[in-house]
């Protein structure tokens, strides 16, 4: 399954949900936030979304900056 | 004597804004806080790298300070409104800086897209703090699209080379009736009170402490020249003038 996370075209070997791709990543998710398919998604549904063929993840988190 | 900044409903206790970008630690962020005296500080939201072990550079920020996610790598009023969004639903509050920017050499801002972006986020409740080349139209539109403050920059952002867009800034001063913050380009705490002098209500600065060699004595330094500048502008200078007016009488001196 092809999903896009972060601007890439990533595989995933089965359907997982948002938490367990983090886990799968190694991401401390405390520290990030999700925007899933263009929406804001909310701490507490990522461990209820599965990901489907061509979603669009972006996995994001505040840096430094002016 | 009552001097009060209000912006987006807070009274804010400093004139100083501070940047978190190019610390070559950001472990010393806290210090530079407290000893700069700041309580705006800005952030920026990228994507993840998987590949290397980031910190979540919002650990280091106090917590009684007010957050101002930037949109920098924003190209478009759209990108920019994206960032905003995000940033407030990650509870971040809603006080956000625009930066639009498409020219990679001198990172001028998009003064349009950023009037754009402004009411769009402004409707929405947001606290809109646009970054722009000063300019009095458009800071006039910025101003009626309700932005909270207006932020012309002094320099290109990083150079250091101080207030070079200082009569556009001054024009600013004078027409419009918003916080007028300078942004980028300050590179020494003298050009950050010559530009409180003026009346700046602030300025927010980041390359400059950031990237010194001792960044907690520099933002020290810059909290310090915010507050000489601001008295001196409240004191009302007295005007320039081409010939000498001697300070000491004129009168009974010990000739023979």
């Amino acid at each position: 399954m092809n999903i896009i996370l972060n601007g890439k075209n990533t595989e995933l070997e089965k359907p997982v949900t948002l938490l367990e791709l983090l886990e799968l990543k190694g991401i401390d998710h405390e520290k990030v936030i999700i925007e899933y398919n263009y929406d804001i998604l909310m701490r507490d549904d990522w461990n209820k979304t599965v990901l489907k063929e061509n979603d669009n993840v972006e996995v994001l988190r505040f840096v430094g900056g002016g | 004597m009552e001097d009060k900044l209000i912006i987006g409903g807070k009274e804010l206790t400093s004139r100083l804004f501070i940047g978190t970008g190019k610390f070559a630690s950001n472990k010393i962020i806290p210090e530079v806080v407290k000893r700069s005296g700041a309580q705006v500080v800005t952030v920026a939201l990228r994507r993840m790298d998987f590949d290397s072990k980031d910190e979540n550079m919002l650990n280091h920020i106090p917590q009684d300070c007010i957050l101002m996610t930037n949109t920098s790598g924003a190209r478009n009023a759209d990108e920019a409104v994206r960032i905003a969004r995000i940033a407030r639903a990650a509870g971040c509050g809603n006080w956000i800086k625009i930066e639009i920017v498409t020219d990679n050499k001198y990172l001028l801002p998009d003064n349009y897209e950023t009037i754009k972006a402004t009411e769009i986020l402004a409707k929405e409740g947001f606290v809109v703090l646009p970054y722009m080349s000063p300019d009095l139209i458009v800071a006039r539109n910025l101003r009626d699209a309700g932005a909270a403050a207006v932020m012309p920059l002094g320099a290109p952002i990083g150079t250091n080379k101080g207030l070079k867009t200082k009569e556009m800034i001054r024009i600013l001063i004078d027409e419009i009736d918003l916080p007028i913050i300078v942004d980028a380009g300050l590179g020494r705490p003298s050009e950050a009170a010559e530009a409180m002098e003026m009346g700046a209500a602030a300025v927010l600065v980041n390359t400059a402490i950031a990237t010194s060699d001792d960044p907690i004595t520099m933002g020290e330094a810059f909290g310090l020249a915010v507050i000489a500048g601001r008295k001196a502008f409240l004191s009302g200078a007295p005007a320039v003038k081409d010939f000498a007016e001697a300070s000491s009488p004129l009168t009974g001196f010990l000739r023979s």
